[in-house]
């Protein structure tokens, strides 16, 4: 790394010295293309973040792409019903690398409110992997801006030589759900998501342990 | 590949229909709706709408939860307007265990839902011309309006969009004199921005070309297909519920009723047009005469409220139409059955009659000015 | 004016002969009682109150299926409104019988189109089928979902997802559906 007193004399003089990782997270951040992919309330959040008041066009993203192979970003805004599922899971699978997941809204990180619904999934991350959550309901716009921030400094955070995308195994396609008889199968993909823990028991196998 | 010659025997080149799905995502943002149509070419020749994608099994989450319980679901339902939704649901109660609302309350209520029309109409036009292809700039303005109106609900009930600001007999906190010149100013400077809104668009040669003559819907269908709300009036359905019923204090207030002609999509954009004048209008009444008084019956309890037993179908005149509940109780604390009368859903009936020999383009608009809300049409 | 149920009650029994109808009251704050129409005369009595001149009732508001569990039928309401005489309204209801190859009624949807959806929805949540209905399938559930979830009756699949809240009941409840338990649960069970 370069010395910090060097690189501001450099700066002085007009001279910008940066790593090569920087620029590409640089570039890679100010122009993030999401995908129009509202589902449900939150998505009129979504446009009332990318009209004149809220304006997501400060942070390169107001380009909201109607193709899933142009974009970037899925913001899923709203509830995954199960019928929806295969297709978000599609959606997700036709984006090229690389790519993020917000999941905005109580509904799509959990199931929201209407978690206890017959055709409600419960949660997105039951089969995609998701990058920031926003809780909400809805969640301002402001959250979302916050939202896009938090997902800006992970990406300046990456690491060009360790990125998944130039892993030649490493998955960029999930399974996609099949809508059976009475459920969607496999009701989740083991692979992304695991059943939260209990606390209690740890604490029980904690008191099970000798000393 | 193709066994038959290019040309047929009548001269004619031979053809195939396309069978294609426009949806569930797709940048004509109504939400999760699928139509499955059946192409000759850019001409419609069959429209299936396939929707579910945003099922959320509202009817059966009521069936578990207080009645009050289901209040902040109904805000959810059409989520463009919380406030009328809300209304709704409490009038059905209201209806059913016979609760009188004070006045104040009443004329708070008419203030939320013409404001609550005011927002959507001019959202749902903006949408529109979105889909007709001025990319945005209509919609910008109209959501420069909304975001005002939003303003004075987050001020008021809290929350922006999910306001849950209804209760059984009256709703749930008084409006301060502030909260009421912050209304006053909204109504003072909305026709100024419809002024400025109709010079660009009413007679521009682009909305005139495009909507015009298309997407016909008789009058005789309408009333058939149970369509209500602007598409109804659009055309020349003379029913307006807040005239037939008179719910509230709506008998008290002067405004009139628009009624379209041809049903095409110009009228129902134009409609949506007259509309927000009329509501206008009546908030310039409400906002005038409002009495002072308490806003919520006393007599209703709002911890433990329990309906007396029997079933009953109340409605209002929604900004998209006729949104009705219909209730069965058993005399407990929960409903027994909770049913939602969806404008959008059973607006959507007549869709494959409209866009039948209209180019893919034109159903897109004409899908656009039916405004649906997926919310209040999957449940 | 609308004619009331009783004076309605009787018109009908005069125009369509062998129509078994009864009144079915409701709150006495709502004030609508119902007419409950046998599933064989409901197209005709339908068309008359349709057609008749003092009714006019051209507009079918709402269509809504109702399981009545313990009366062990399944009851399709129709509230009718009139947009010619602006009345309404008229509440008519049917009643079928709960067991699937048995829930049969007529469909209204030949008397009045927008009833097409609603009863679509109504086959899809309830199960029950409308004779004469154009397109009759499933319009909320996909179309490979076997269940009606609507009915009292019906269990949800097991997927209960334990929630980090001190509650009991609901790691009791996932056991007893055999939902997804979370890993340490299942992993002290088997030590016992």
């Amino acid at each position: 790394m370069i010395d910090a007193g060097l690189k501001s004399e450099l700066q002085k003089h007009g001279v910008f010295v940066i790593s090569t990782e920087w620029l590409y997270n640089w570039g890679r951040k100010s122009s993030i293309w999401p995908l129009q992919f509202g589902l449900a309330c939150c998505a009129i959040e979504m446009i009332a973040a990318a009209a004149a008041r809220y304006d997501l066009a400060r942070f390169g993203a107001e380009v909201f792409r109607a193709t899933p192979r142009q974009a970037d970003l899925m913001i899923v805004a709203g509830t995954v019903t199960k019928k929806m599922a295969p297709q978000v899971v599609r959606l997700f699978n036709q984006m090229p690398e690389p790519k993020y997941v917000i999941a905005m809204g109580a509904c799509a990180i959990s199931g929201g409110p209407f978690k206890d619904g017959y055709n409600v999934l419960k949660g997105v991350d039951r089969y995609i992997p998701v990058d920031v959550h926003i809780p909400g309901c809805p969640p301002r716009p402001e959250a979302l801006l916050h939202a896009i921030i938090t997902l800006q400094e992970k990406i300046t955070g990456q690491h060009i030589d360790r990125a998944r995308w130039y892993d030649a195994k490493a998955t960029t396609e999930f399974p996609i759900p099949v809508c059976g008889e009475h459920d969607l199968l496999p009701p989740a993909n083991p692979e992304v998501w695991q059943p939260p823990k209990d606390y209690r028991d740890v604490t029980n196998e904690e008191s099970t342990k000798k000393p | 590949m193709i066994a038959e010659p290019l040309i047929n025997s009548a001269g004619t080149i031979t053809t195939q229909t396309l069978e294609i799905s426009i949806g569930p995502q797709h940048p004509s943002t109504h939400g999760v709706f699928r139509m499955d149509v059946v192409l000759d070419g850019e001409i419609v020749r069959a429209l299936k709408p396939v929707v579910g994608y945003l099922h959320r099994n509202h009817e059966q989450l009521a069936e578990k939860m207080a009645w009050l319980g289901s209040m902040p679901y109904t805000d959810r339902l059409d989520y463009f307007n919380s406030m009328s939704n809300n209304w709704a649901y409490a009038l059905a109660v209201e209806k059913l265990a016979g609760i009188k609302v004070p006045a104040r309350a009443e004329y708070i209520r008419v203030i939320m839902a013409e404001l609550s029309r005011l927002q959507n109409h001019a959202s749902a036009i903006g949408f529109l011309l979105q889909d007709c292809g001025a990319w945005g700039t209509p919609l910008l303005y109209a959501f420069k309006e909304r975001e005002k109106i939003l303003d004075f609900f987050e001020t008021v009930s809290g929350s922006r969009m999910m306001c849950n600001y209804f209760r059984f007999g009256g709703v749930r906190v008084d409006l301060a004199e502030a909260m009421l010149a912050m209304a006053r100013k909204i109504v003072a400077e909305f026709p100024k921005f419809l002024d400025e809104f109709e010079k660009l668009m009413t007679t521009n040669e682009v909305v005139l070309a495009r909507c015009q003559r298309v997407g016909i819907l008789p009058k005789e269908l309408a009333i058939a297909g149970s369509i209500s709300g602007p598409v109804a009036r659009a055309s020349g359905v003379e029913y307006d519920i807040r005239k037939v019923d008179k719910y509230g204090i709506y008998d008290r207030l002067e405004f009139g009723v628009p009624v379209g002609e041809v049903g095409d999509v110009y009228d129902r954009y134009y409609i949506r047009v007259l509309e927000m004048r009329e509501a206008v209008k009546i908030l310039q009444q409400v906002l005038r005469d409002i009495p002072a008084g308490p806003v919520q019956a006393v007599e209703v309890k709002l911890r433990g409220f329990k309906l007396p037993a029997g079933d009953g179908y109340g409605r209002i005149e929604g900004p998209k139409g006729e949104l009705g509940f219909y209730l069965v109780s058993e005399g407990g604390p929960k409903p027994y059955r909770y049913h939602i009368r969806p404008p959008s859903f059973i607006n959507l009936t007549v869709l494959e009659d409209m866009c039948l020999g209209h180019k893919v383009a034109d159903a897109i608009i004409i899908l656009g000015s039916i405004d649906i809300v997926l919310g209040e049409v999957d449940r | 004016m609308i004619p009331t149920s009783e004076q309605l009650c009787e018109a009908i029994r005069v125009a369509v002969p062998g129509a078994v109808i009864e009144i079915v009251p409701s709150t006495p704050a709502a004030a609508q009682p119902a007419l409950l129409v046998d599933c064989e005369h409901a197209v005709a009595v339908a068309r008359y109150l349709k057609d008749e001149p003092t009714c006019r009732l051209d507009f079918c508001s709402c269509v809504t299926g109702v399981d009545y569990l313990a009366k062990s039928f399944i009851e399709v309401v129709y509230h009718l409104y009139s947009v010619a005489l602006k009345h309404g309204p008229v509440v008519l209801k049917v009643r079928a019988p709960r067991e699937l190859d048995q829930c049969r009624v007529p469909s209204l949807t030949p008397v009045w189109r927008g009833c097409e959806f609603q009863e679509r929805e109504a086959y899809d949540l309830y199960g029950v089928k409308f004779a004469g209905h154009p397109d009759l399938r499933r319009i909320l559930m996909w179309n490979e979902f076997a269940d009606h979830p609507m009915r009292k009756d019906y269990v949800p699949p097991a997927d209960y997802e334990w929630e980090p809240t001190p509650h009991d009941e609901v790691l009791k409840r996932t056991k007893a559906a055999g939902g997804i338990m979370p890993p340490s649960a299942a992993a002290t069970e088997v030590k016992k």
